[in-house]
């Protein structure tokens, strides 16, 4: 990918197997770090890797590709990581989820059903991307699935909680998107001053749990 | 002793930028950075600076800036017809400033970039690693935004004097970039180039793209031929890296620049090799280019050749860091 890009497809389809094949082959390449690579950037079916070329002699990208498949040689620990199971609050429909009701239609559903298929969903993190701390969740019920908008909207309040195809979103930050919004959580998703800086991590549970409005306001107005 | 400067005018976009926010991509963090990269680098080493120092990215129009105490500087990159207390002053060399003076900059000569580097580097706190500004993100830099009319921006401790003992050698000049030509810039293929019509291929090479007023440090999108793709599969998300030249749906290129996404879903074509990033960064909306095909290995070999004149320039300066 370029002259400082090194791509290592894995798989071809998103599902938790491939998944976890991407990170156990990014455990392997931390615990056996290679010269010259400064960021690792897993995804859905890839893992990059990012490398300054002057940090490996004359020819760089035959001494990384050969330090790669050096590292595969043997079988990748493919065990899913075991994951945090985080809770999510959301307060769904109404301004907050201005989508729902135009799910539901869609899906031939009330909206309390797709709130109730929501929330029991086997929702996994794939990857983050896009913005900071904005994660990928797959795992969505079958039944939800549903193309993203056709005009996206140009500006998502942070918090709001989306769904397109077969995975669902949080908005971190305020951006465009085109993810279907059906609620919002006061949860803060990212903080550069944090450590870690992201509340989510690739591999973690998570569960949408339902939470009403004066909840949603008294959550939001707790965060420092 | 450190040192304040007053912004009496803010510029365009006049933001900080370090070398990039790196080791947080996995996380959707994006690197942000100097556009030129080159620039950037020169401007520091030539301030007696370690290269990953803050210098302040300065767009088409400058600010005004008054410097309270003596400091030295570097500008480099784009010729913005930069003035110390009224008179014309060089780029490209170590410039010594005395306490009061004013920089100011004027009419764009060439390119569209300038780095202003000062000596001991701009004290401002590292966030997540990095001094860089991302302003959609509202962190890192100066207050995570571009300067503002009043603000004041802290310099580090002086280092003491800096001499350097040599002038910049050859090779170290920048990329020129005349407003008025089709600047070439050069790429590597892309994973997806067989994704596309054989005709899309010729067109990619052949077309004199323009950079559209649309553009920005997130990437440029460039007006001229859409590019058709040879199938309709759909791409599944993954990383980016600054330069990757990636086709939307509507056919036309986007070059995917410093602030750009760590990750994304559209067709990736063709990459500009790093040493020609410093040009792209230089060309400003309207000005045309078209792209030559090279190697990855003569890609990999002028970035290794660059460097190395790199390291001449920083052992010439003494500059350890």
């Amino acid at each position: 990918m370029g002259d400082r890009c090194l791509l290592i497809g894995v798989g071809d389809t998103v599902d938790p197997e491939t998944s976890a094949r991407v990170f156990g082959l990014v455990r392997r390449l931390k615990e056996r770090p290679i010269a010259g690579v400064f960021d690792i950037v897993p995804a859905f079916t890839t893992v990059a890797l990012h490398y300054r070329p002057e940090l490996l002699g004359a020819a760089p990208f035959e001494a990384l590709r050969a330090a790669v498949l050096e590292r595969l040689a043997e079988p990748l620990d493919t065990a899913a990581s075991a994951g945090r199971s985080i809770d999510i609050p959301v307060c769904y429909g109404g301004e907050l989820g201005p989508d729902l009701a135009d799910v539901a239609a869609q899906c031939g559903l009330t909206t309390e059903q797709v709130i109730e298929r929501h929330m029991q969903s086997a929702h996994r993190i794939y990857m983050l991307g896009f913005a900071p701390g904005f994660p990928f969740i797959g795992g969505l019920d079958p039944a939800l699935k549903m193309p993203r908008r056709s005009s996206p909207r140009t500006r998502i309040p942070p918090g709001s909680v989306g769904i397109a195809r077969d995975q669902s979103c949080v908005y971190p930050l305020e951006t465009p998107g085109g993810w279907n919004l059906i609620g919002r959580t006061p949860v803060r998703l990212f903080d550069p001053a944090a450590d870690p800086p992201c509340l989510l991590a690739p591999g973690d549970r998570v569960r949408f749990v339902r939470i009403d409005e004066p909840t949603y306001q008294n959550l939001l107005e707790a965060q420092p | 002793m450190s040192g304040r400067i007053q912004v009496l005018k803010p510029g365009v976009q006049s933001q900080l930028q370090d070398l990039g926010r790196f080791g947080f991509q996995d996380l959707g963090v994006p690197v942000c950075g100097a556009m030129d990269e080159w620039a950037h680098r020169l401007a520091n080493l030539l301030a007696g600076n370690a290269q990953d120092e803050a210098t302040l990215e300065i767009v088409l129009m400058g600010p005004s800036l008054v410097f309270e105490n003596a400091t030295q500087i570097a500008i480099a990159g784009a010729d913005l017809s930069p003035r110390l207390n009224g008179e014309p002053v060089a780029m490209h060399q170590r410039i010594d400033i005395a306490a009061g003076s004013q920089l100011e900059f004027g009419r764009r000569v060439n390119g569209l970039r300038a780095y202003l580097a000062v000596r001991g580097g701009f004290a401002v706190d590292p966030v997540m690693g990095s001094r860089s500004t991302y302003v959609r993100g509202g962190f890192g830099g100066f207050q995570g935004r571009a300067l503002r009319k009043g603000d004041v921006l802290p310099m580090a401790d002086f280092a003491g004097a800096f001499e350097p003992a040599a002038p910049l050698p050859a090779g170290c000049e920048m990329p020129s970039v005349e407003p008025g030509a089709v600047t070439p810039v050069r790429v590597t293929t892309g994973e997806h180039w067989s994704r596309f019509t054989p005709e899309a291929q010729a067109e990619f090479a052949a077309a004199v793209y323009k950079i559209s007023p649309q553009s920005d440090r997130m990437g440029y999108r460039l007006e001229g031929p859409a590019l058709q793709r040879a199938d309709s599969v759909e791409l599944i998300s993954e990383a980016m890296s600054f330069g990757t030249i990636q086709v939307p749906a509507d056919g036309l290129p986007i070059v995917l620049m410093a602030e750009r996404h760590s990750a994304g879903g559209y067709l990736k074509i063709a990459h500009v090799i790093s040493v020609d990033l410093s040009l792209m960064a230089q060309l400003a909306p309207q000005q045309a280019l078209r792209f030559e095909r090279v190697s990855l290995e003569e890609a990999q070999t002028l970035y290794l050749q660059r460097e190395q004149r790199l390291a001449q320039l920083r052992a010439s300066l003494g500059v350890t860091a």
